[in-house]
């Protein structure tokens, strides 16, 4: 055991991790900052005191984690997994209830969401279910099982109501692929997107033109390369209805408050006071922030409380107003950086356990990186998930640290295999 | 390829949101703007405006304060409405319309619910003030006159008009500024600089502290007190005697050009445009389409002067050497000039020279000179702009270039003018078809100060000042260059000798006789102008103009004025008595020839019936036969 080699530990992706960490602090302290200040950076009162201290237990966190033999993550995945699934059953019964969303176990005044933690347990079955030798990811019956996996924890989390948090469970089709499973997956649910957003835009009749238009230009392509008829008749059939049942579902099964979140991203709507404030407020924020920012803790809109949420999801709004152009396009580098690093390092493990986990790990962050900032920034919808080592939230920081130090650990011990 | 995809993603999204931001951040600087609208209060700290002074350092205008009831709908507890609109005299419905209004336009700022309360509203108020809660009182200040007279000298400070606002970023929507009178002119001393002080707001609009500690924050600087040249006593005595009469008087002191009296009528109280009946009586005075009070007469009103443009020419004729002083002229009621055309004139003896072509006003005379100067030069275009200069030399024809905030140019005509008049060159005109020149009728238009500065030119034998109205800024007595530059006209001072003696003879043994003040000797002359209206696109003549200048004393002028009285009959009527009793109140400081001021006080000479009669729809009489010539 003693001799076994150790490759170390990433010391690249864990300085990104701490300036991200430390940045997201500076920004959670000016954004919750009162009008007057109790001086210390550490009262337990204050927001930024407390995250402080989630910080603080972070470190203690990794230490753990990466004290913990590896092969504990991949044995104990599944037990792992169903504890996760058990904790969010159990919300059904003794969670509790915070602006609607009953995501919480709170004791005394600490209070948990387990479906910051069920991504990673999750990660861990799926890895663990794909990695296994009788699983062979392009059979049908096996990427079921593995869709079966993600689904259950996202089923669960839907109804607390958590749609944001549930939907980040797409990011786990990136390790699919990279396993094996068919693009056609992903063709599949751009061309849903696209007609969705289409629909939405231009209309259901338009887009049936556009369709049809379509599949009469590939008659164009050689007889060879094209579908056959039958399937080509399908797929219009199938948009076409794709697209009335989304005209139909928007106008007849969303609620208001969803019209409006995509009418308003959409730019069918503009409306300033109602559903687009935050938004509008965001973008303010930003926009104000020039290139260098207002500076640290005199940001005009961050004082004035102006956009909602502030120091948790709209914590970027904070970094464009006081830090400019320069300081939020650190933060999207530092992100991008961190991202492709990590591709780096899931390529290069020998297990695939590891890199099914490792490419787990980059689509959980990217996709909160990515519906975040682009709803902050006004490209997005308003879905409310956190911006990671960033928001505000002792579950969020813990669940994200221990996804990313957990493949830490492993990528430390590649070379033992 | 299965690796690439995911780089790929990754990069595009960091590359959109970098370009997104860069879009937000960089290229649309609106929302800087926007972020200040929305964070940044700026709260204005105004200050005391500058206190007006008359010439004695008599106080004409101060400020007092005044008391807005506010509300903020949302701070609104229930109250007893009934006392509340007792207190402030209001119907309840009406306060229930505004607090509506109020609420709708935001219920977290406060708005106006009672301006301006009286001195005895507020005494009572601020004693129940408690038992409103939402309600606060917000004190203003507002101009205070301690006159009632000069309001056209003064002017009024009324809010600041939109297009100001643009133009002059000194100024947001709601300010104060002045208007018309010393209050416009002197905007930037009286004023002072308002301070400023930025707030950084939450998002309920709650102030939570000064906006970077309030390093952009300036204090107010108080405005400045201003010295006028008028004298209170004599403006106060001006606008009395042209009660019922409309027209103006200017009262220059002739050695510093200082405005001492500037009077229009009607005119007004200044007390008027303050406070809740503001905007009640200036649009009443403002619909008030013949009468005009906000018009100021003395120095917007271009009139024919008439006679006491004699002068004028006189002045020009020696200068020019057409005739001596002792030249006579024949006067037979008047002097027909070719093809059956006749100038009439009143009855005196004849002939004439100078001294008594001035004290007994003929027309006549006049009309040979003025003939003389034009004839003199080989054509009429270069006669006539040699006369042109001449009088121009004196300010007349253009603006005077002074610190009042409005004015005319009056008109002198040129060759080109009557060129124009008479489609030169394909028909000729002469001397004579520009002879009502010489008896300042015809072409010759001047306002009441125009008039008034020939005379203090004529009082300085050949110079003048620029006529102004400020004296001092905060006890400092003024150095602007426009006042303190000597104008010289291009007449000689010797040839003002006889006209002045002329004008002295008026006043001894002339048109202005029966007005003598014992121990003042003045130089005056008098003006009956005929005039004309347009009522209803129809022509027609109206009673003459009384029209009157003088400077006293004669030997070392302290006083030149001019005054119009509209429709007065002839310049003795009106004009001369109330030049003569200006004078001595501002020599003497008291009256002696009560007889004249009671003639022209008395209710019966009032001219209101005169003023009525274009409008009254009926042909009427004008100098109701009483027309004595040109006098």
């Amino acid at each position: 055991m003693m001799a076994r080699k150790t490759a170390g530990y990433d010391w690249l992706t864990i300085l990104i991790y701490f300036l991200l960490v430390c940045f997201g602090w500076a920004n959670i302290y000016s954004a919750s900052l009162g009008s007057d200040p109790s001086g210390s950076y550490f009262d337990l009162n204050e927001v930024y005191g407390k995250q402080a201290l989630w910080i603080g237990l972070s470190i203690f966190l990794i230490v753990v984690i990466l004290a913990i033999e590896v092969k504990f993550y991949q044995r104990f995945s599944s037990v792992i997994y169903l504890t996760a699934l058990f904790l969010l059953a159990g919300l059904f019964v003794f969670g509790k209830t915070i602006s609607g969303a009953t995501s919480w176990y709170a004791i005394g005044s600490f209070r948990l969401q387990p479906s910051e933690f069920a991504k990673i347990a999750t990660a861990l079955a799926l890895a663990k279910y794909v990695s296994d030798i009788q699983t062979n990811i392009k059979l049908i019956s096996h990427q079921f099982k593995a869709f079966i996996i993600i689904a259950l924890p996202a089923l669960l989390i839907v109804p607390q109501p958590d749609p944001g948090s549930a939907m980040v469970y797409a990011a786990f089709f990136f390790p699919l692929y990279r396993e094996g499973i068919s693009a056609l997956y992903l063709v599949l649910a751009l061309t849903g997107v696209l007609i969705f957003v289409g629909t939405l835009l231009i209309g259901p009749a338009w887009v049936s033109i556009a369709v049809v238009t379509l599949a009469a230009l590939s008659f164009l392509i050689k007889k060879k390369k094209r579908p056959g008829i039958p399937l080509l008749l399908f797929i219009v059939v199938a948009c076409i209805g794709l697209s009335f049942s989304v005209n139909y579902i928007f106008n007849n099964v969303f609620e208001q408050r969803h019209r409006d979140r995509f009418n308003i991203v959409l730019g069918k709507e503009v409306d300033s006071r109602g559903i687009g404030y935050n938004t509008n407020q965001s973008e303010i924020a930003i926009g104000s922030g020039g290139w260098t920012g207002k500076g640290w803790t005199e940001g005009t809109q961050t004082k004035g409380h102006f956009v909602p949420e502030q120091h948790t999801d709209y914590i970027f709004s904070t970094v464009g107003e006081e830090w400019g152009f320069v300081g939020s396009g650190l933060v999207v580098f530092l992100f991008v950086c961190l991202l492709l690093r990590l591709i780096f390092l899931a390529e290069r493990q020998k297990s695939q356990f590891n890199r099914i986990y490792g490419y787990s790990v980059v689509g959980i962050i990217f996709l909160h990186f990515m519906v975040n900032i682009g709803m902050v920034i006004g490209i997005f919808p308003t879905v409310g998930i956190p911006l990671p080592f960033f928001s505000y939230g002792g579950s969020g920081l813990w669940g994200f640290t221990i996804l990313l130090f957990i493949f830490i650990r492993l990528d430390s011990d590649r070379l033992s295999f | 390829m299965r690796r690439i995809l995911l780089y790929v993603i990754i990069l595009t999204t960091g590359f959109v949101f970098l370009g997104r931001l860069f879009y937000l951040q960089v290229v649309d600087d609106s929302f800087a703007v926007r972020s200040n609208d929305n964070a940044v209060k700026v709260i204005y700290d105004y200050p005391q405006r500058g206190y007006i002074y008359d010439r004695d350092g008599e106080l004409m205008v101060s400020n007092q304060p005044s008391y807005d009831v506010m509300v903020i709908p949302r701070n609104l507890k229930p109250f007893d409405t009934t006392e509340l609109c007792e207190i402030v005299s209001l119907e309840r419905k009406e306060l229930e319309r505004r607090l509506d209004k109020a609420k709708i336009y935001s219920p977290f700022l406060p708005s106006v619910i009672v301006p301006q309360l009286t001195k005895s509203e507020y005494a009572f108020l601020q004693e129940k003030m408690r038992n409103y809660e939402g309600f606060y009182i917000q004190k203003r200040s507002l101009r205070d006159y301690h006159v009632d007279h000069s309001a056209n000298v003064l002017g009024f400070i009324a809010e600041v008009a939109p297009a100001t606002v643009k133009k002059n970023p000194y100024y947001n929507s709601g300010d104060l500024i002045g208007r018309k009178g010393v209050e416009s002119v002197y905007e930037d001393t009286l004023r002072g600089v308002k301070g400023v002080k930025y707030i950084q707001k939450d998002k309920l609009n709650r102030d939570i502290g000064p906006y970077k500690d309030g390093i952009y924050d300036t204090l107010p600087e108080r405005g400045k007190d201003v010295t006028i040249s008028v004298d209170s006593d004599l403006q106060a005595y001006g606008e009395y005697l042209m009660t019922n009469k409309r027209g103006g008087i200017i009262a220059i002191e002739p050695s510093s050009g200082e405005i001492l009296s500037m009077v229009t009528a009607p005119t007004y109280d200044p007390a008027d445009l303050v406070g809740r009946k503001r905007s009640s009586n200036f649009s009443k005075m403002w619909l008030d389409s013949t009468a005009r009070p906000l018009y100021d007469r003395s120095i917007l009103a271009q009139y024919p002067p008439g006679s006491p443009f004699k002068t004028m020419n006189a002045l020009i004729a020696l200068q020019e050497g057409v005739v001596d002083t002792d030249d006579t002229f024949s006067c037979h009621h008047g002097y027909s000039y070719g093809r059956g055309r006749k100038m009439g004139c009143h009855a005196h003896s004849s002939p004439v020279n100078m001294n008594q072509g001035i004290a007994q006003s003929c027309n006549s005379y006049f009309a040979q000179v003025y003939r003389k100067i034009i004839e003199k030069y080989p054509t009429p275009q270069e006669g006539m702009d040699a006369w042109n200069k001449h009088v121009r030399s004196f300010g007349l024809g253009d603006y005077l270039g002074n610190d009042l905030s409005t004015g005319r140019p009056g008109k002198i005509p040129t060759s080109e003018y009557y060129n124009q008049i008479y489609d030169y060159p394909t028909y000729r005109w002469y001397a004579t078809a520009t002879l009502s020149n010489a008896i300042g009728q015809g072409e010759v238009l001047l306002t009441p100060i125009q008039l008034a500065n020939m005379t203090a030119t004529i009082a300085n034998k050949g110079w003048y000042y620029t006529p102004h109205m400020i004296k001092e800024i905060d006890g400092k007595p003024i150095k602007d260059e426009r006042f303190t530059k000597k104008h010289h006209t291009t007449i000689d001072t010797k040839n003002f000798e006889p006209v002045i003696e002329g004008m002295h003879q008026v006043y001894k043994n002339g048109t202005a006789s029966s007005m003598q003040v014992e121990g003042i000797e003045i130089a005056g002359k008098t003006g009956t102008a005929e005039n004309f209206v347009k009522v209803d696109g129809r022509r027609m003549q109206l009673t003459d103009h009384s029209i009157f200048v003088a400077f006293a004393p004669v030997d070392d002028p302290k006083i030149a004025i001019a005054v119009f009285v509209e429709n007065g009959y002839w310049g003795g009527r009106y004009g001369g008595k109330i030049a003569t009793l200006m004078i001595e109140k501002y020599l003497k400081g008291k009256i002696t020839r009560k007889d004249l001021e009671d003639f022209v006080m008395d209710p019966k000479n009032s001219l209101e019936d005169e003023y009525e009669k274009p409008y009254s729809g009926e042909p009427f009489l004008i100098n109701d036969g009483k027309k004595n010539g040109w006098l």
